[in-house]
């Protein structure tokens, strides 16, 4: 079980109080009639998937109720930096496994 | 050599001690006529299937790690076709119609053992969809039938069908032709049966790179034992088909999540058949070992770490001991993890990506040991001809563009 710190609630806290919300920082088009079908199935279902560095969402739901963003190694399952809804993607370097 | 009663009595004489190895241990060519990436079942599959019906004799499958190491050894072996949509039916009963006849196809016990696959309904939803499953594949000649709940424990007397349950069962669909087949065996005798028509399963020999050409077609792999050439790819790699098409620059409609199972220590007989509950999230099956083999759910996030959380496999114990009280008291002996390829709507991708020379098979997730030989006989074919045929057709990367989904969350429901 993943140990996540919530960066609202400023505490490291089991997985079990947090639902996980999928990849970070994928924006739905602005102005869907002008996106076209390879975008709009881009944003809809293709993923990065990465093995190594993801940036991905996560609900403090059994807390705060809060969304915030996690970077976490996929190989290690490590979280590197959990940062607040909104702020850009951190600077992270390598692989930590 | 061919297995037989007669072989297996003088080599018995001997002490079992002059069996010749199963298959070779070749180093890689400079160059082959096509490269499968992956040598678990489906790649392994794949392989033979382009030797024996196509022909191609000069190719190889390469394995990072070693033979039926990925999900193909590590998953709960059930084997069922009772999908819904008339796709789903196509590839999953082209597979099962293989099953029943592999053990002589191969010379090679792959232990297919249709005991019957039981679904268990608890709520009126389930049984709204369990009987539409059953009518759907009724219409399409598949085996499928509804059981109520008295039917379902004389089927499986290990059930507890009390009321006074958190989840009580009300009714079950049940696949009688469907059943277990032993993993490892599967593997085993698709590399045996590659490697005598001349194919090179090359193990520890990670791939690494893709090459393509000034055209952008594919020219060979980047491998843990060098470069080696090749215009034709196939890419069989399971939870780790992203990071493969990545090295071509392809994205996937994929999330690779840990799956876990686990089992028992050893009883004597007391489970027939397979029972899975979607709805619980459980199922659970007796090997032949006497093991009882308990699949448990996928982590909420995306891993490549082959393991999974503690809790998920708990909360699959809770269920299994209120549906069947008899093996509260059992130990479990070993739990373990494998990373699932998963698409949006739960059915593969059997296709060509926009670079000339690639093919792809993936996207199989929770329940692809089933289909085992029926991926490995059309992918081979689209491979070998490079035009999908009538059943892996529907299974393109473009369905996710043009909206014609093959949804199965309903059939995929539980991790299987
Ligand atoms: C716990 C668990 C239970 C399951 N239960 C069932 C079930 O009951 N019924 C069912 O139908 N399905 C089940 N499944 C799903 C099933 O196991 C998979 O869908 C199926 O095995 C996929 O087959 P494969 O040959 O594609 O994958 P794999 O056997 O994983 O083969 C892929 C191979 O590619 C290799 N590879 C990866 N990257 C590279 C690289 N860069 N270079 C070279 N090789 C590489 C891997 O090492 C691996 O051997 C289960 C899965 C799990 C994990
Ligand atoms: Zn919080």
């Amino acid at each position: 079980m993943l140990l996540i710190r919530c960066p609202y609630c400023e505490m490291e806290r089991p997985e079990l109080e947090f639902r996980y919300g999928g990849e970070a920082h994928v924006a739905r088009p602005l102005d869907p009639m002008a996106t076209s079908d390879d975008e709009w199935a881009d944003y809809l279902y293709f993923r990065s998937n990465p093995r190594g560095l993801h940036a991905e969402r996560w609900r403090h739901i059994n807390g705060c109720g809060r969304f915030f963003n996690a970077i976490r190694d996929t190989v290690s399952d490590k979280i590197v930096v959990t940062y607040k809804a909104g702020e850009a993607r951190p600077a992270t370097t390598g692989e930590i496994a | 050599m061919k297995f037989s009663a007669l072989s297996v009595f003088l080599q018995g004489l001997k002490g079992n001690r002059d069996w010749p190895a199963q298959w070779r241990t070749p180093e890689p060519k400079a160059a082959y006529d096509a490269i499968i990436v992956g040598a678990g079942g489906h790649g392994l599959a794949t392989a033979y299937y382009m030797a024996k019906e196509h022909g191609m004799r000069n190719i190889a499958v390469l394995e990072k790690g070693w033979l039926g190491g990925g999900n193909t050894g590590r998953n709960t072996t059930i084997v069922r076709s009772n999908y819904l949509w008339e796709e789903s039916e196509g590839i999953y009963e082209h597979a099962m119609k293989l099953w029943e006849g592999l053990s002589h196809e191969l010379n090679y016990n792959v232990m297919y053992s249709p005991r019957g696959v039981m679904m268990l309904a608890h709520n009126i939803h389930d049984v709204q969809v369990f009987k539409r499953h059953v009518h759907a594949n009724r219409l399409a000649g598949i085996d499928n039938e509804w059981l109520t709940a008295e039917q379902a424990k004389e089927f499986c007397p290990l059930l507890n069908i009390e009321r006074n349950i958190r989840h009580p069962v009300i009714g079950a669909s049940l696949q009688r032709r469907g059943g277990t087949a032993r993993h490892d065996a599967v593997a085993w005798g698709y590399a045996r049966g590659a490697d005598r028509l001349g194919v090179d399963i090359i193990q520890n020999c990670e791939v690494t790179g893709i090459r393509r050409d000034a055209s952008g077609a594919v020219s060979g792999v980047e491998t843990a034992k060098g470069f080696i050439a090749t215009k034709r790819v196939g890419v069989v790699a399971a939870g780790n088909t992203s990071v493969i098409m990545g090295m071509a620059g392809v994205r996937m409609p994929l999330e690779s999540y840990p799956l876990q199972a686990l089992v028992s220590e050893p009883v004597k007989p007391m489970m027939s058949c397979v029972v899975m509950s979607n709805t619980v999230h459980a199922y659970m099956s007796q090997s032949d070992k006497g093991e009882l083999v308990i699949g448990a759910g996928t982590d909420a996030y995306t891993s490549y770490s082959q393991t999974g959380g503690l809790h998920i496999a708990t909360h699959t114990l809770d269920a299994i001991c209120e549906l069947f009280p008899a093996v509260r008291r059992l130990r479990m002996l070993r739990n373990w993890g494998g990373i699932v390829d998963v698409t949006p709507d739960r059915s593969p991708i059997i296709g060509k990506p926009p670079v000339p020379g690639l093919f792809v098979n993936c996207g199989w997730g929770t329940g692809g040991f089933k289909a085992t030989p029926g991926s490995g006989h059309v992918f081979a074919d689209l491979v070998a001809r490079g035009e999908p045929n009538a059943i892996a057709a529907p299974f393109t990367i473009d369905r996710f563009r043009t909206g014609r989904l093959i949804d199965e969350a309903a059939a995929a429901a539980v991790a299987h």
